[in-house]
């Protein structure tokens, strides 16, 4: 007879704790602001230096840590060398907040574009833009077109590969997360299963342990990686676009920023007076050329 | 004698003033058949009363749950069918390599560890450096991050460009969990050693064994006998563990689910992958406890212990 007490007891235990927990627990933040503001209204006004910020005279931008090159110099964003270090500080001037006035903040790259509150108010890490990653956070206009490429240790067999053909039958690798990642299992297909790395460095580092046969990183970075860390490494391809719009690095926002439309429009600004393709030519000018793998 | 008549003698016990006496057919008293009846009824009630409550509970959590603010967001990023089942093929794809990894260095961790703590347990001076060496060992790899082990052996070991040694990330993985793990099965193994009494080896002796017969045919087949619930626990955490794989590149069901979770912005891929953990570990926990609830029984009836 002391089963059903102890089965009741129980019962109303566990139900106590899991009405306190709800309640005390996790009160989500509201998302308002993301519907009235997706579209980028141009209602608000984007005040020199006055802008909604995190800390308000102050403007938060976000990078991975390290950063790599030829985004970035000597992994110190705040030197204001690297194509991306650059574009941010031209955006920030843009937007009326001098070079003092900007604080970096490091963010993993995947969590930069996760959905949740963000710490920072743009994230400037070579994140493309893309309808999946659009649902989550906000991009502002597109700084940068981006291509793919494919890179493998000189004289090896993937090295001499000339098209996507020659690539099916290799041990591909990428970052995790990444649009590189993508094109290897949308585009190559593979037939041997893909290697997928937490980070760039370790996929690197496959590439030089023998453990893949060719990596996919964006093209800058590739140049950056055969030129100064892997040299016994080359560019064995670039690949064409998908689709009709070209892949785009864009600034990353939190989903229904405030800020987001004055920041398109600083980068629409810095494309329009040339500034981004001057940034361009000055730190990726050496990224232009590689044979296109069809 | 019927059984009827059986059953009345015992019965008879506790309702002596009531009964006839002699062999006549059993006849419960009233006061049998009363007591009966509130105990049926004392037992429906109790029946209800749980069935009610439970029912209660469950509306109330399903009300609490579903009206709580933010449960559509919960759902939509936790628990959205459409990746779920996108994910789920491709993570009991990479499941096998999981399923593979420890079944390969569940039985090396069990060899191993079962070497490093006979060496730990020898006696005589002529092994003082081999128990000294296999103390460091257990005392080096259990201290030593899982984490920083699977690192330095799946990066790390490629770049020696060692000859005849793999560079498979799925290799120099399970290479490194067996490291780790052997450590903490050695430790089982050497606990479960010390845990039988020395008159067992002492027993032994006296009967003609040497050092080495007693130690196969009396202690290890009780120190393993022992530490079953123990090891099993660790074999448990090592097929976790096995996911950690991925970071040398390889697509196990961690990996898979990673992947297109990191593309879609959607957690669901993980709640799938971590369930079919969950399902693969419950049968083996079950196990563990079926095993212990045997060996207590065995040993409640003076069975071997």
């Amino acid at each position: 007879m002391h089963l059903a007490p102890r089965v009741l007891r129980r019962a109303i235990s566990a139900a106590t704790v899991a009405l306190l927990a709800t309640a005390v627990g996790c009160a989500p933040q509201p998302e308002d602001k993301a519907s009235d503001q997706a579209s980028g209204s141009t209602a608000t006004t984007c005040a020199k230096g006055k802008l909604a910020t995190q800390t308000s005279g102050k403007l938060t931008i976000a990078t991975d840590e390290p950063a790599y090159e030829p985004w970035f110099e000597d992994d110190k964003p705040a030197n204001g060398k690297g194509f991306e270090s650059a574009v941010a500080y031209a955006v920030a001037k843009q937007l009326g907040y001098d070079k003092s006035a900007v604080v970096w903040q490091s963010v993993p790259f995947n969590k930069a574009f996760a959905p949740g509150v963000k710490t920072f108010d743009f994230d400037i890490n070579q994140v493309s833009i893309s309808p999946e990653r659009k649902k989550a956070v906000d991009f502002s206009s597109g700084y940068y077109d981006v291509r793919q490429a494919v890179i493998a240790l000189k004289g090896s067999k993937a090295a001499k590969a000339t098209s996507i053909a020659g690539l099916k039958g290799l041990k591909l690798g990428a970052q995790v997360g990444t649009t590189s990642l993508n094109y290897i299992s949308d585009v190559v297909k593979p037939t041997q299963q893909e290697a997928a790395f937490s980070k760039n460095d370790q996929a690197v580092s496959a590439l030089k342990n023998g453990q893949v046969d060719a990596i996919v990183v964006d093209l800058p970075t590739a140049f950056y990686i055969t030129s100064a860390e892997v040299t016994n490494a080359k560019i064995v391809g670039q690949f064409e676009n998908q689709g009709s719009t070209p892949e785009q690095f864009g600034l990353v926002l939190d989903k229904g920023s405030d800020l987001t439309s004055c920041v398109s429009s600083a980068v629409d600004a810095l494309r329009k007076d040339g500034t981004l393709a001057k940034l361009e030519k000055q730190w990726l000018s050496d990224a232009v050329d590689a044979p296109v793998l069809k | 004698m019927t059984v009827v008549k059986d059953e009345s003698g015992r019965k008879a016990a506790d309702d002596k003033g009531d009964m006839p006496g002699g062999g006549d057919a059993y006849v419960p008293s009233q006061r049998r058949l009363d007591r009966e009846r509130h105990k049926r009824t004392r037992a429906r009630r109790a029946t209800a009363i749980a069935a009610v409550s439970t029912l209660v509970t469950a509306v109330v959590l399903y009300v609490v749950v579903v009206s709580a603010p933010g449960w559509e967001r919960t759902k939509e990023t936790f628990f959205d069918g459409h990746y779920a089942r996108e994910a789920f093929p491709k993570v009991l794809e990479g499941l096998w390599l999981n399923i593979r990894l420890l079944l390969i260095c569940g039985v090396l961790v069990l060899v191993l560890g079962m070497l490093i703590a006979i060496a730990r347990t020898l006696r005589g001076p002529v092994f003082f450096p081999l128990r000294v060496l296999a103390a460091a060992y257990t005392d080096f790899f259990r201290g030593l991050p899982l984490i920083i082990n699977l690192m330095i052996v799946v990066f790390g070991v490629p770049a020696l460009r060692l000859q005849g040694v793999t560079v498979d990330p799925v290799w120099l993985g399970g290479a490194a969990l067996t490291l780790t793990y052997s450590a903490y099965v050695a430790e089982v193994f050497r606990a479960g050693i010390e845990s039988v009494h020395p008159s067992q080896r002492a027993a032994a002796r006296s009967l003609g064994l040497s050092n080495r017969q007693a130690l196969r045919h009396v202690v290890l087949p009780q120190a393993v006998r022992r530490q079953v619930p123990p090891l099993l626990n660790d074999l448990v955490s090592l097929q976790k563990d096995t996911g950690l794989v991925s970071i040398g590149g390889a697509i196990d069901a961690v990996r898979a689910s990673d992947i297109i979770a990191q593309r879609a912005l959607n957690y669901t891929p993980y709640i799938v992958a971590g369930l079919v953990f969950v399902a693969l570990t419950i049968p083996m926990t079950r196990f563990t406890d079926w095993v212990t609830a045997r060996m207590d029984r065995q040993r409640a009836q003076g069975g071997t212990t």
